[in-house]
């Protein structure tokens, strides 16, 4: 039984004079968990926005959860992809609250003209006190921290039960201690509920444990993949950020 | 009947006050306060050249600032140029336009100037009906999206990551403003409708966390500001339009100056002191 839920052949993405993508193929695995790695600009994010249909390949193809990724399929996509982008800047005055941002993952499978029903909000609750949310619920969402920010961003994407999780830099500009936090609750995810899962970081110390695989990218392409064991190599790593890279111990490892 | 010009002014007040503030709920919710600003000024150049060539300036009001809101959002949203330079663009392009078809009108300019006011104690039946059908459809279709416009106006990347139609949405919003603005043009006049959108959405803005209250308190303060700013043009003998402006203009301050939002709340009083 063929369980690839991601196959990218020869993806190409540009936005206006910039390539962000040349001549990307990967091939993803139910339940693989995958670390992306490489400096700014090494198309990362990128990579992200190609498997749910919000970067627009202008040559190549990808298929996705068994859809063709394209203009059409893009909003059905996304409704069974889980994303978590880093930190943004939230205006603090912002008219909604923790529990009512969390219900907006279940938005789009809900579809138009539909309200949430009690069982969904029961689930909303459930899955904030998942992530330690609860006492916060009714806190109005520009009043959190950066952590408790990522945590219900997390529990958003945990309520529109995805079959794919892609997080995009999500310890990216908060604390140590939130950062080894929301790491340990991605890891925990992961091994409860098994789900596909694509980590995006530059910061190698902030690399989860579970990786299974992992994808160097540089300059728009995969430049090598592998096991973390045969990638995690000072040698390598030095060549792939351009300057000298010590391989972080495990004490400074936020997992 | 003696005072029917007044009634269809109360009516007018009424349907202008809810639909403004609701538009400009969202309007201040996103921060996009200049885009209204330059939809505005779309709508009193299109009524201007209505009145120049002599076809109905509401025609011309609509045309204008669904053009521009439909020109706007791509740029905006493309990011080829700054939101705020494309806007600013669109925006003196409108003045100039404005302008323009003012000089080329022949003879007085008395509509034309009612336009750059208002006149919400002459208001037209037929514009009165285009007003409350105006208010209806805003107000149907906010009761049938509400989810979704709060999505898109509270977390618009998040809206589109998890498979709402939030371009749609985001369109549907600045269409809204523009058919707003030209229904309210005759009534409240084209300089001054802006400060309805903007003043009783931002006084709401700074009493709640809650969207629905927002929608609730918004459409009240829009409704009072129109209301005593008619009372004031009709007892004072003062243009109607600046009054009902300067009228939501005093809420918004007293709102400020009474903003629980200014205050700390219990919970951060309790991480201060431990």
């Amino acid at each position: 039984m063929d369980n690839t839920v991601i196959r990218i052949q020869d993806a190409v993405v540009s936005y206006r004079e910039d390539v962000a993508l040349q001549g990307v193929s990967l091939e993803v695995q139910k339940g693989d968990f995958i670390g992306i790695i490489g400096p700014n600009g090494a198309g990362k994010t990128t990579l992200l926005t190609v498997i749910n249909g919000l970067g627009k390949l202008v040559q190549g193809q990808a298929l996705v959860l068994g859809l063709p990724v394209n203009e059409r399929s893009g909003i059905r996509l996304r409704r069974r992809i889980g994303y978590v982008a880093q930190v943004e800047n939230i205006d603090p005055r912002l008219p909604i609250n923790v529990r009512e941002t969390v219900m907006v993952g279940c938005y789009g499978r809900l579809g138009l003209f539909r309200r949430p029903t009690r069982p969904q909000w029961e689930a909303v609750d459930k899955v904030l006190s998942m992530v330690g949310m609860a006492h916060l619920s009714h806190r109005p969402i520009g009043h959190l921290s950066g952590g408790e920010y990522q945590r219900a961003a997390i529990a958003r994407a945990l309520v529109q039960q995805p079959e794919i999780f892609l997080l995009d830099e999500p310890t990216a500009s908060i604390d140590p201690q939130a950062q080894g936090e929301i790491l340990s609750l991605i890891q925990l995810i992961h091994k409860e509920y098994r789900i596909t899962t694509l980590f995006v970081t530059h910061d190698l110390r902030q690399l989860p444990s579970t990786c299974q695989r992992l994808i160097l990218m540089k300059e728009g392409k995969i430049w090598q993949q592998g096991s973390p064991e045969s990638m995690l190599k000072e040698e390598i790593l030095s060549r792939l950020y351009g300057a000298p890279v010590s391989i972080p111990a495990k004490s400074e490892v936020a997992f | 009947m003696q005072h029917q010009f007044m009634q269809n002014a109360i009516l007018a007040g009424l349907c202008g006050g809810i639909t403004s503030s609701i538009v400009g709920v969202f309007v201040v919710t996103m921060h996009l306060s200049f885009i209204g600003v330059c939809i505005a000024h779309a709508a009193f150049a299109g009524a201007l050249l209505g009145v120049w060539l002599g076809f109905n300036p509401l025609i011309g009001a609509l045309v204008f600032s669904l053009a521009s809101a439909a020109i706007i959002g791509p740029m905006a949203d493309r990011g080829e140029l700054n939101p705020d330079t494309s806007i600013g663009i669109v925006f003196s392009l409108m003045l100039g336009l404005a302008f323009l078809f003012m000089g080329l009108m022949p003879g007085a300019r008395t509509e034309a100037l009612s336009l750059f006011w208002g006149s919400i104690l002459t208001v037209s039946q037929e514009n009165l009906i285009f007003l409350a059908a105006v208010t209806a459809v805003v107000i149907g279709l906010v009761a049938a999206f509400y989810k979704e416009i709060q999505a898109v106006i509270c977390h618009r990347q998040v809206a589109l990551a998890v498979g709402i139609p939030a371009t749609l949405i985001f369109y549907g919003i600045l269409f809204s403003t523009g058919v707003t603005i030209t229904a309210s043009l005759q009534s409240i006049g084209g300089l001054l409708i802006y400060s309805l959108i903007l003043n009783p959405a931002a006084a709401a803005y700074q009493l709640t966390y809650s969207l629905r209250r927002m929608l609730l308190i918004a459409p009240v303060f829009g409704i009072i500001s129109c209301w005593a700013g008619l009372a004031a043009s009709y007892f004072l003998d003062i243009p109607s339009g600046a009054s009902i402006v300067i009228t939501s203009s005093i809420i918004f301050g007293l709102a400020t100056a009474f903003s629980p939002k200014r205050k700390l709340k219990r919970w951060q009083r309790a991480q201060l002191a431990g």
